[in-house]
C-alpha cells in the first residue's frame, strides 16, 4: 500500500521515458528505483526531491547531431554525445526572487510534477556544439511528443556543467551554469564561462565547485546565492515506491492489466520517424546537400512548406529546394517572419515555379514576381507576370530578328565578338534584352548570336 | 511483513554500501556532528546526545557481522510489490484557495518566503550550543 504524500506514478511519465530513451539509443533498464535527494530549499516544501539516482530508467545511449563548419555555415560535420542515462524525477515548485522586497515568492503548482531529465557525458567543447545539440534534442522530443522544448516557456530546461584541462590531463574542476532559457544565451554562457575559468587559471587562480548563473544583461555567468559549496544529498532508497519494472513482449506477464502493464517493444514499434531519419529520407529523396536538410529541418514550419510545393508543382526538387532555402528564407530572415506568417503561400510559389519550370518567364522576372508577391495582395503568380508583362517571347522567329539587328547595328561589336572577345558577346546580349523589354532568356540570346556569327 | 522477509532483511543488511561511516573505535568527531547538523537541521545540543548517537552507530554496525558474501541486497522491502502506474487524468486540483491558506503571507497566488537560505554562522563563529 503506498502512502498517499508520496505521490502516484503517472503511466504517461513512464512511457515518455521509455520513449525517449530508445529514440536517444539507450538501454532501457527493465527493473529502475527510486531515491530521495535531500536538500533544504523554499521551493521544495518536502525537503526532499524523488529522483533515480542508483539505478534510473534509460543509460548509455548516445544523440547524433550536425554542426556547421567554416565562416559561411555551408559545410556539415556529424558528431556524437554519449548519453550517461535519463531519469524520472519530481519537479520543484518555482522561486521568483523580489530582492526589492527581500523575499523570493514561490509558486507551487508544479511541484511534484514528473520529469525527465537527460544527462550527457562531458563530449562537449564548446557552445556551438552545446546549442547543436540541444536544437536535435527539442527536434526529437517534439517529433515524439514527449515535450514541446520551449525553452523560453521553461518546457525544456538545461544546466551546463564547464571545466577546463590541458590536453592529456584529467578533467578540472567543474562549474554548474544555470537559468539559461535560450540556446542563444545557453552557447553564450558557456563560451564566456570556458574563457572565463582560464583567464582565472592562467592567473594563477583557482576554480571553485560552485553553481553559478547567467546574467544575459551583463553577458557573464555570476555565482548563484545560496549555492555555495559541494552539497552533500543524503541519497537514500525510496521507502514508499517499489522498482518500476517494465517487459518486453518476451518476459510480458500472462494475465496482467494492460494499464500497469509497459511494453517496451511495443513503445518501440509505435515510434514515429525521428529528424535524423527525416533528414535521410530528404536528402535521398529530393537529392539535396545533407546541410539543406537541417535547415529545413530546424526552421518552425519550412519543411511543411517545402512538402506542400512539391505536392503542387512540376518543378525538379533542386529548383524547389533553393527557392525555399534561399529565397522564401532570405525574405523571411530579412523581415525577422516566421514560416507561419509568410505573405507568399506554398501555393503561389508552386505557381511561381511552373511558370519558370515551363520557360514562360525567366529566373530574373521569377525573382521579380516573388517580390511583388511579397507584397501580399492577394494576386497569383499568373497575374502578376501579365500585369507587369514579364512573359518570356515565345517567338523565336522574332527574337531571331532582333538578333540579327542588332548584330547590324554593331559592327565593331561584332568583330569583337568574333575575335573571341567575351565581354562582346555580353554586350550584345545585353543590347538585345533591353530591346527585348527583358523577356528574352539571356541563355537563349547568347545561343542565337553564336550560331548567327559563326 | 512474513517471517521469511525479516529473515531476508537481516541477511542482506547494510552491505557496504551505507553513507555513513565511523572512524576509529566510534568516537565521531566534531566535524562529522556539525556537518550532520547542517544538512539535517538537527542539533545535537549536548554531549549526551552525541553518545546516544555513537551508540546507535554501534548498534547498527553489529550487522555488520552478517556474512553477507554472494548476497545480493535488498533495495526495498516493497521488492515483491508493483509499483502502481496511474493514468494521465486529472482527478483532482482546483484547490489553490485551500492550499494558500496554510500560508501566514501569501503575495497574490505565491507563497511568500525569505530571500534566500538562510545561512547558518560558520564553523568557529558560532556560539556553544550547549544546552541540556
Amino acid at each position: 500500500m503506498l502512502c498517499p504524500p508520496t505521490g502516484v506514478l503517472n503511466r504517461r511519465c513512464v512511457e515518455a521515458a521509455v520513449m525517449t530513451g530508445l529514440a536517444l539509443n539507450c538501454h532501457i533498464n527493465k527493473k529502475s528505483l527510486f531515491d530521495r535527494k535531500h536538500y533544504f530549499y523554499s521551493d521544495l516544501p518536502a525537503g526532499y526531491q524523488i529522483t533515480q539516482q542508483r539505478l534510473p530508467i534509460a543509460a548509455n545511449g548516445s544523440l547524433t547531431y550536425g554542426v556547421f563548419m567554416g565562416n559561411k555555415q555551408s559545410r556539415m560535420a556529424t558528431k556524437t554525445v554519449r548519453i550517461r542515462q535519463i531519469q524520472l524525477e519530481q519537479d520543484s515548485g518555482k522561486s521568483l526572487h523580489d530582492d526589492l522586497r527581500s523575499q523570493t515568492l514561490i509558486d507551487l503548482n508544479r511541484a511534484g510534477v514528473g520529469l525527465l531529465e537527460v544527462v550527457l557525458e562531458p563530449d562537449l567543447c564548446c557552445g556551438e556544439e552545446a546549442a547543436a545539440v540541444i536544437k536535435e534534442l527539442q527536434l526529437i522530443l517534439q517529433a515524439l511528443g514527449t515535450s514541446q522544448a520551449n525553452m523560453a516557456e521553461g518546457q525544456l530546461r538545461v544546466d551546463a556543467n564547464i571545466s577546463v584541462h590541458h590536453p592529456g590531463e584529467p578533467l578540472g574542476v567543474r562549474t554548474e551554469v544555470k537559468n539559461l532559457n535560450s540556446i542563444r544565451f545557453l552557447a553564450k554562457a558557456i563560451d564566456h564561462e570556458i574563457q572565463r575559468q582560464i583567464n582565472e587559471l592562467e592567473s594563477g587562480g583557482e576554480i571553485l565547485n560552485e553553481t553559478r548563473s547567467f546574467d544575459c544583461k551583463l553577458g557573464c555567468t555570476v555565482p548563484m546565492r545560496d549555492k555555495e559549496g559541494k552539497q552533500d544529498y543524503r541519497f537514500m532508497p525510496e521507502p514508499n515506491l517499489p522498482p518500476l519494472v517494465l517487459y518486453d513482449s518476451a518476459s510480458l506477464p500472462a494475465g496482467t492489466e494492460s494499464q500497469q502493464v509497459i511494453n517496451i517493444d511495443q513503445i518501440r514499434d509505435a515510434l514515429p520517424e525521428l529528424p535524423s531519419a527525416t533528414r535521410e529520407r530528404l536528402v535521398r529523396r529530393y537529392g539535396m546537400l545533407p546541410e539543406h536538410s537541417f535547415t529545413l529541418l530546424n526552421e518552425v514550419g519550412l519543411l511543411q512548406f517545402f512538402q506542400n510545393v512539391m505536392k503542387e508543382t512540376r518543378a525538379e526538387p533542386k529548383k524547389v529546394t533553393s527557392w525555399v532555402l534561399n529565397t522564401l528564407l532570405g525574405y523571411l530572415k530579412h523581415h525577422n517572419l516566421a514560416v507561419s506568417e509568410s505573405p507568399v503561400t506554398s501555393s503561389a510559389l508552386a505557381e511561381l515555379l511552373d511558370l519558370l519550370d515551363s520557360k514562360a518567364i525567366s529566373s530574373a522576372a521569377a525573382k521579380q514576381v516573388f517580390e511583388e508577391l511579397w507584397k501580399g495582395e492577394a494576386k497569383s503568380a499568373a497575374q502578376v507576370v501579365s500585369e507587369k508583362q514579364l512573359e518570356l517571347m515565345q517567338d523565336r522567329e522574332a527574337l531571331e530578328q532582333l538578333c540579327q539587328s542588332t548584330m547590324e547595328g554593331h559592327p565593331q561589336v561584332v568583330t569583337d565578338m568574333k575575335s573571341g572577345n567575351p565581354r562582346a558577346i555580353n554586350k550584345l546580349i545585353g543590347l538585345v534584352r533591353k530591346a527585348t523589354l527583358n523577356r528574352a532568356d539571356p541563355a537563349e540570346i547568347k545561343d542565337i548570336l553564336e550560331r548567327l556569327s559563326s | 511483513m512474513s517471517a521469511r522477509a525479516l529473515w531476508l532483511a537481516f541477511r542482506s543488511g547494510l552491505g557496504g554500501r551505507q553513507a555513513f561511516s565511523t572512524k576509529g573505535s566510534g568516537r565521531i568527531t566534531v566535524e562529522v556532528i556539525e556537518h550532520l547538523e547542517r544538512l539535517a537541521l538537527v542539533d545535537f545540543g549536548s554531549r549526551e546526545a552525541v553518545a546516544r548517537l555513537e551508540k546507535a552507530i554501534a548498534f547498527a554496525d553489529r550487522l555488520r557481522e552478517v556474512d553477507t558474501d554472494g548476497v545480493e541486497p535488498m533495495e526495498s522491502v516493497l521488492e515483491d510489490r508493483c509499483l502502481y502506474l496511474r493514468s494521465d487524468n486529472v482527478a483532482e486540483g482546483n484547490c489553490a484557495e485551500e492550499l494558500l491558506q496554510n500560508s501566514r503571507q501569501v503575495v497574490e497566488e505565491y507563497f511568500v518566503a525569505p530571500p534566500g537560505n538562510i545561512s547558518l554562522p560558520k564553523l568557529g563563529e558560532q556560539e556553544s550550543f550547549q544546552h541540556s
